[in-house]
């Protein structure tokens, strides 16, 4: 598996990543870190504790807006510092604002009541289709914003519309739903009946959710959960706690998916069948992965590239067998030798 | 998990009935709501119940309690469904009232047909709970019910004081009754008010449930769990909560017609800050998150408040003890809600009719071993931090 597919099969970049900066306050957790993920590729992540590496994960996914650099994917400029974003509100409350003027204005004229009545309707509409708009923020909408010299950041759900699939360090699965339903909800963005088809039971609605469950079951059946839909995700032993959530990751079908150690506190077994399964999905689903790891086994024998962090600063980036010998990276891990 | 499954030859009667219960629910709802409201009619008529009060005051309490059921059911969907804490409910009551007021009454001279008003009722409240919603639902928790709680303030005061639109604290009289398909209601017998109550309850009901196990059910549970996981999985938040407060406060524009063709007077102090309260203590005791039990709630409460409380007085009255028979429990209400409400709180927090996964949600700090509840994450800056919350 290792440095024979160093390069992607096309050679495509997936995500590209420069300059990203993420700063808390005092504390520069991400510092200047260029970053590329290939089509096809499985990137590992490494570093000491406190790198920095959840952090980068994070402004990848969307959670947070990065102090300064800027991330494409799939060739689209998704994430970036934010740029006058306190104009947008002002954007929202444009029609009130001329509404307002026209109907004082219409006033002072002494003009009827049904023409102001009208005109106050007309204003109540613009506002509505402002702030639904803004709040919904389509994809028209995030391409327009920029025109006007706004640049908002994606929010995680638009990162997923996109194609991005994650897991969370500490498992954040919906405890107290079910195995199936937590897959369910990871599959919101392939699913289309609205709160009109479900209150009217449409026959699209019925026929949608019969193939998702049929699906959801498909992805539990991959992540190795079978016969376990129906349990409620708290009662699920961790490993099973963390397939579930590649499974809800996988709902979204994603082109990227997003690992944050997800070999964390499982014993040599499960760890293999865990491996077992990453090149599995990468196989079969053609999926490109990132993968924040500790272990140095997981990470050296299913990494096709591998970028340590340190201090929030890239110190190494290289194939795993590079990434082995660099000094600094050692130096990183284990201290400076005595003199 | 049911017993279906470990024994498929031998299912009790109660496990079959329970099944097919749930696979043809909305049957099950019709059939319910009607036997249950015929039922309901024939108990107030029968000897012990009838001795209280007259046929029609029972049935006219069942009305009012029908319109509390369908305010209940609407902020069940804010609150127990998605997660939202919101105090200001009975602005979106308002605005389905007063709506009905301005298109069938004497005061505008409109005369519109009452099934349209009910739409439109329902839509105004729409628009409002959107326009509500859309800047506030980026805050969290406290801070959203300190903004609906505001907003909850505003509208009564506002229908008082445009006095020339609304006559202030006179309000409006005289509306129109209901005139459905030609067949005018009439001013004193209940009855048709009982039904078309049934008829209304009935269809919330079942859409409720639809709601519950669909797509948009689904995710705002998901936002109820934990936000950031349900945004990392592709839910728009925003959008989601914003059409659970807009359908929240269609069912409340509904009850805000029913309720003002049945009194044909709205005036500003229908609609304070005790509806929102009121409201959410009947979703808090029935169960927030089961669609059943808040129904059952609304209903078990307001007959305590209207019916009970005041036969309480009648009782005590009629015994002569020196203090008790000065007391008026109506006054008291709020008080008996209050401590009612904290007693569950304290002991019961799923509610009296609970939801499977609210109970669990509920109860997860005791099962739960202590260090699973709070992300242990040593020494990176924290990743569930407050940044996300507060983006716009």
């Amino acid at each position: 598996m290792t440095g024979a597919e160093t390069t992607a099969p096309d050679g495509g970049l997936l995500l590209k990543a420069r300059g990203v900066t993420k700063r808390f306050g005092g504390l520069l957790a991400v510092n200047s870190v260029d970053f590329d993920i290939p089509k096809g590729a499985i990137v590992s992540l490494i570093g000491p504790n406190g790198a920095g590496k959840t952090t980068f994960f994070n402004v990848i996914a969307g959670i947070y807006d990065p102090t300064a650099g800027v991330i494409d994917f799939h060739g689209r400029q998704m994430i970036a510092r934010p740029q006058r974003s306190w104009l947008e509100p002002f954007l929202w409350f444009l029609p009130a604002f001329i509404g307002g003027a026209v109907i004082a204005f219409a006033a002072i004229e002494h003009a009827s009541e049904p023409v102001l009545f009208l005109l106050g309707l007309l204003t109540l509409i613009g506002l509505m289709t402002t702030m639904v708009t803004g709040a919904a923020r389509p994809v028209r909408y995030q391409k327009a914003l920029p025109r006007v010299g706004i640049f908002k950041s994606a929010r995680p759900n638009d990162m997923v519309q996109a194609g991005l699939g994650r897991t969370f360090q500490n498992i954040r699965l919906f405890q107290n739903m079910t195995a199936i339903e937590n897959v369910l909800v990871g599959m919101h963005t392939q699913m289309k009946a609205s709160w009109v088809d479900a209150m009217l039971s449409t026959r699209r609605d019925r026929a949608e959710e019969l193939s998702a469950h049929e699906t959801a079951r498909g992805y539990l059946k991959l992540v190795g959960l079978v016969g376990k839909d129906d349990e409620y995700a708290k009662n699920l032993p961790y490993g099973d706690q963390r397939r579930l959530e590649i499974a809800r990751a996988l709902g979204s079908k994603p082109s990227l998916l997003l690992l944050d150690e997800p070999t964390a506190g499982m014993n040599p077994r499960e760890t293999q069948q865990m491996i077992t399964l990453i090149n599995r999905l990468r196989r079969d689903l053609d999926l490109t992965v990132l993968l924040i790891e500790h272990d140095m086994k997981v990470v050296m024998e299913i990494s096709d590239r591998v970028t340590v962090l340190d201090h929030g600063e890239k110190i190494a980036e290289g194939t795993p067998e590079e990434v082995r010998k660099n000094p600094k990276v050692i130096e990183a891990y284990l201290g400076t030798p005595p003199e | 998990m049911t017993a279906g499954s470990v024994a498929p030859e031998r299912v009790s009667l109660r496990d079959r009935i329970r099944t097919q219960a749930h696979v043809h629910r909305s049957w099950t709802i019709f059939v319910g709501m009607s036997v249950g409201s015929v039922l309901l009619y024939l108990w107030a008529s029968t000897v012990p119940f009838s001795l209280f009060q007259q046929q029609n005051s029972w049935i006219d309490g069942f009305v009012n309690a029908g319109v509390f059921m369908l305010l209940a059911l609407g902020l069940n969907i804010v609150i127990g469904m998605a997660g939202l804490l919101d105090l200001g409910y009975a602005a979106f009551f308002a605005f389905g009232a007063y709506l009905y007021a301005f298109g069938a009454s004497p005061f505008t001279h409109l005369h519109l047909p009452f099934l349209v008003l009910l739409i439109l009722g329902a839509a105004v409240a729409a628009v409002f709970g959107i326009l509500l919603g859309a800047p506030t639902l980026r805050l969290r928790g406290d801070y959203l019910a300190i903004v609906t709680l505001g907003f909850g303030e505003i509208v009564p005061i506002l229908f008082l004081n445009l006095e020339k639109y609304t006559q202030g604290t006179n309000g409006i009289g005289g509306i129109d009754r209901p005139n459905i398909f030609g067949y005018q209601f009439p001013g004193i017998d209940q009855t048709p008010y009982y039904i078309l109550m049934t008829v209304v309850l009935t269809i919330v009901l079942i859409l409720m449930y639809r709601l519950q196990d669909s797509r948009i059910g689904r995710a705002w549970a998901a936002i109820r769990e934990d936000e950031l996981a349900a945004a990392a999985n592709g839910i728009n938040t925003v959008t989601t909560k914003l059409a659970a407060f807009a359908l929240g406060a269609t069912t409340a524009g509904f009850a805000g017609v029913l309720n003002a063709s049945k009194l044909t007077i709205v005036d500003p102090t229908q609609f304070l800050f005790t509806v929102s309260f009121t409201v959410l203590a009947m979703v808090v005791l029935g169960g927030m998150g089961n669609i059943a039990g808040v129904a059952v709630g609304a209903f078990v409460l307001y007959n305590v408040q209207a019916v009970l409380l005041k036969q309480l007085n009648a009782l005590f009255e009629g015994l002569n003890v020196p203090i008790l028979e000065n007391i008026d429990f109506v006054k008291y209400q709020y008080l008996l809600f209050g401590i009612a409400l904290v007693l569950m709180m304290l002991f019961r927090p799923e509610g009296l009719f609970p939801s499977q996964r609210r109970r669990a949600e509920l109860h997860a700090a005791e099962e739960e071993l202590p260090d699973e509840e709070e992300p242990t994450e040593p020494v990176e800056p924290p990743n569930t931090g407050v940044t996300e919350d507060t983006r716009v």
